[in-house]
């Protein structure tokens, strides 16, 4: 039951990623693709059904965070006080900003806003992967079992780090190259003409800039976790998820080539799961390692909620899960296909 | 200073979702008679108002979440124990209710030239049903730190449940949500018919005016009657019993006494333990809420010094508050109703006046009711088990709440002067003609 729980909530942060990713993705790339407002207005239009609902995945992850491992969700939402408020300020810039360029009919204004949706996207992108490596990290949990870091120190991931160092910075870049990247495929599927040209020529450079991060990012990660490996040494079988990682971005590179947009941005959903779930299993069974001595890591068995909590959650989860699939899969089936170059209504 | 950020922003939050709830309601009573009559105007009637739900609903979800993080960044000793509780029903929200809401916004808003009248009116029902069940949930969440039903402590210290159902049944929500929703109705049904004032006043888009007044103003007298009673009445006798305290601080009873007279107004005073200047009615209380004009009333002497709710007058101002708005609503509806039955209301400008310059109202009816539920939880987090001092996260210094609350109090003007400016520049332009921002997106 612990493991399933911890696995659950593995998904809904993968659900996470992969949905909003492709938003912030677009919200990023709408900064260098478009070159006028037309342009903008189909990019934005891409995601404007949609991204409310992906970023509802960040919400009931965070729910199932709290119901599910109540210590972790406290320890870790005060201890990253800090980045996590100014992540809240972004995700508020950057929903108002996105819905009220359509609304808003105020020449400069709009470019304004269109500037704060792009910067407050590149920053989240940046915040999440930086987050993600916060934890593979640890952080300096006290006795008690909480901590608080500052957003930096000296930039080295010893004992006291903050929440900025090398390696989180390194974290920060994946998540930013990867997400773009994942943002230009959902553009290839969504645009037509000179859109879809340049959102596909992009792909390959930044593939090749991902490619080059994640082999760094993975070294690094050994270097400095390296009890992350251990899991994988028990079971050899689970380096196919590193496996996997370079094989979905050689799928990306593939499919990209040969024009097959839909493919190429499943083989990106496909190594975003992947990536994180092999810094989850890295982890495993501790859900928040401790710079100041393992003994102090808040494991799973120790954050997790009592057993009835656990059973009739996953009931309901279960049923909400279904729900929400269905929903997805109806909204994105009714905006399927590719934007049309739409008149302006203005 | 994590108390005062976290009113700070469910305070600010809870102004957007009062009115989303209550605009959902009437917009699937417009879309309703759209689809019954096959009326074009009640349909574009419908529209405009699914443009202002719109741009409401952004700014309730970018305010909303900070909500779902804040227990763990500024409550953090209060998440630990009580994640196995109040995180299912928050949890809950998020599965059930957001993923409905904003799929089926998503298509109510961009979809209607892709489904059918029915299916749209259906995307409608369904937001409306996500918004709804979205309140219950919260109401759920505080009803148990209100009244705290089905729970044991573990060797942790820790909240569980034992009862799944009787954590969603807990009769402290079913009663206060029942209130809380009629409060969202008045607050769509004032704004609906401020509108429809407004129209009338500057003679612009009158057809459309004489819809929204006529909703606005059937649908806000019921809700304001049912707010009274009973959802009212009935949620204040459960007080009395459960909360005695609070109930005594409301209605600044500092002294036990049988037939207790009710304090229209006053001012509570805690050293001398008295009302200053009160105005007050004979046996009122007694009766309101044992049903007999000789009933005891517990006063705050029957409880020690630190159990009485702490700011104590602000309780007191916010219940009367929100008392008083509550009756001011009955009254206007009734009249407006009345001269609209009379077919007179179009011509009587001192009522379309009052019905335009009451829509704030409803917001600070409330805010003040919700101020008042949650101060006179106080001194308690969770009622009679954790205090509000243990609760808080004691890694977050007050400097740095201090800081993160001047951030939010900043980034919040500034949305809120752009929420006014947006909202009326639509009431401005007016429902009759203009694009239907949706009907751009068209796909093959």
């Amino acid at each position: 039951m612990q493991i399933l729980w911890f696995w659950l909530v593995a998904v809904m942060i993968a659900a996470y990623v992969v949905f909003d990713g492709l938003d912030l993705g677009v919200g990023v790339l709408h900064l260098f693709l478009a070159h006028n407002e037309q342009e903008r207005h189909i990019l934005t239009r891409s995601i404007g059904p949609i991204w409310d609902g992906n970023e509802v995945w960040l919400l009931a992850g965070g729910g199932t965070l709290y119901f599910a491992f109540p210590w972790l969700y406290a320890s870790a939402f005060s201890g990253f006080y800090l980045p996590l408020m100014i992540v809240l300020w972004l995700l508020m810039l950057r929903g108002i900003s996105l819905e009220l360029r359509n609304h808003l009919n105020l020449g400069v204004w709009r470019s304004l806003l269109d500037g704060i949706f792009g910067f407050s996207s590149i920053l989240l992108t940046i915040f999440f992967g930086a987050a993600l490596a916060n934890v593979i990290r640890g952080v300096p949990l006290q006795a008690d079992g909480y901590f608080f870091l500052p957003l930096w120190t000296n930039w080295q991931p010893g004992l006291h780090p903050g929440i900025l160092d090398w390696y989180t910075v390194i974290g920060g870049l994946v998540a930013f190259v990867a997400l773009t990247l994942h943002g230009a495929l959902w553009l290839t599927i969504k645009t037509t003409g000179i859109l879809e040209q340049r959102a596909r020529r992009i792909v390959t450079p930044v593939l090749g800039v991902l490619a080059l991060l994640t082999i760094v990012s993975l070294l690094a990660t050994i270097r400095v976790q390296p009890s992350s490996l251990a899991n994988y040494l028990a079971y050899p079988i689970t380096f196919l998820l590193p496996a996997g990682v370079v094989a979905s971005l050689g799928g990306i590179w593939f499919f990209n080539r040969v024009a097959s947009p839909v493919r190429a941005f499943l083989c990106s959903c496909l190594y975003l799961v992947l990536m994180l779930v092999g810094a989850c299993w890295g982890l495993f069974p501790t859900l928040l390692p401790a710079t100041t001595g393992a003994g102090r890591s808040i494991t799973l068995s120790a954050a997790i909620s009592g057993s009835y909590t656990l059973h009739v959650g996953l009931i309901w989860w279960a049923v909400g899960m279904a729900l929400a699939a269905a929903y997805f899969t109806f909204v994105y089936w009714m905006f399927r296909g590719k934007l049309k170059a739409e008149v302006s209504f203005h | 200073m994590h108390r005062i950020q976290f009113a700070f922003t469910i305070t600010y939050h809870y102004l957007f979702p009062q009115l989303t709830m209550g605009l959902a309601l009437l917009i699937v009573i417009l879309k309703t008679i759209a689809l019954r009559t096959g009326n074009e105007h009640w349909e574009q009637a419908a529209r405009f108002w699914g443009r202002i739900f719109g741009i409401n609903f952004v700014f309730g979800v970018v305010t909303g979440i900070p909500m779902e993080f804040e227990f763990g960044t500024n409550w953090a000793q209060f998440a630990r124990v009580s994640g196995g509780v109040i995180g299912q029903p928050l949890a809950m929200e998020g599965v059930f209710s957001f993923f409905l809401e904003s799929a089926f916004l998503g298509l109510f808003l961009y979809g209607e030239k892709l489904l059918s009248k029915t299916l749209h009116w259906l995307s409608a029902v369904l937001v409306f049903f996500g918004s709804w069940l979205s309140g219950y949930f919260i109401i759920v969440t505080d009803a148990w730190m209100q009244h705290p039903v089905a729970y044991q402590i573990n060797a942790q210290h820790q909240f569980e449940i034992t009862s799944f159902t009787a954590l969603l049944l807990n009769p402290w929500a079913l009663l206060q949500y029942m209130h809380n929703m009629c409060g969202a109705v008045i607050t769509g049904a004032f704004v609906m018919a401020a509108t429809g004032a407004f129209y009338l006043l500057e003679k612009r888009f009158v057809d459309y005016a004489r819809i929204y007044i006529k909703v606005g103003v059937l649908v806000g007298l019921l809700a304001s009657i049912a707010i009274i009673f009973p959802t009212g009445d009935l949620h204040g006798k459960y007080l009395a019993k459960n909360q005695p305290a609070t109930m005594a601080a409301m209605e600044g009873q500092f002294h036990t006494e049988k037939g207790a007279g009710i304090v229209l107004m006053g001012q509570p005073n805690e050293d001398t333990g008295q009302i200053d200047n009160p105005i007050v009615v004979n046996d009122v209380l007694s009766f309101l809420i044992y049903g007999t004009t000789k009933a005891e009333v517990k006063g705050l002497d029957q409880f020690p010094h630190d159990q009485w709710p702490t700011t104590l007058p602000l309780l007191f101002y916010a219940y009367h508050i929100m008392a008083g708005l509550g009756t001011w609503f009955v009254l206007l509806m009734a009249a407006a109703a009345f001269l609209l039955w009379r077919k007179t209301l179009e011509r009587s400008n001192w009522v379309l006046w009052a019905l335009l310059l009451s829509f704030p109202l409803p917001y600070i009816a409330n805010t003040a009711g919700w101020m008042t539920a949650e101060i006179g939880r106080q001194p308690w987090l969770v009622y009679g088990l954790m205090r509000t001092q243990q609760g808080f996260s004691n890694t977050v210094s007050s400097s740095n709440t201090l800081f993160t609350l001047l951030g939010f109090m900043g980034l919040y003007s500034l949305l809120s002067i752009l929420f006014i400016v947006l909202i009326y520049r639509e009431i401005d332009q007016g429902p009759a003609t203009r694009h239907t921002p949706a009907a751009a997106v068209a796909a093959d």
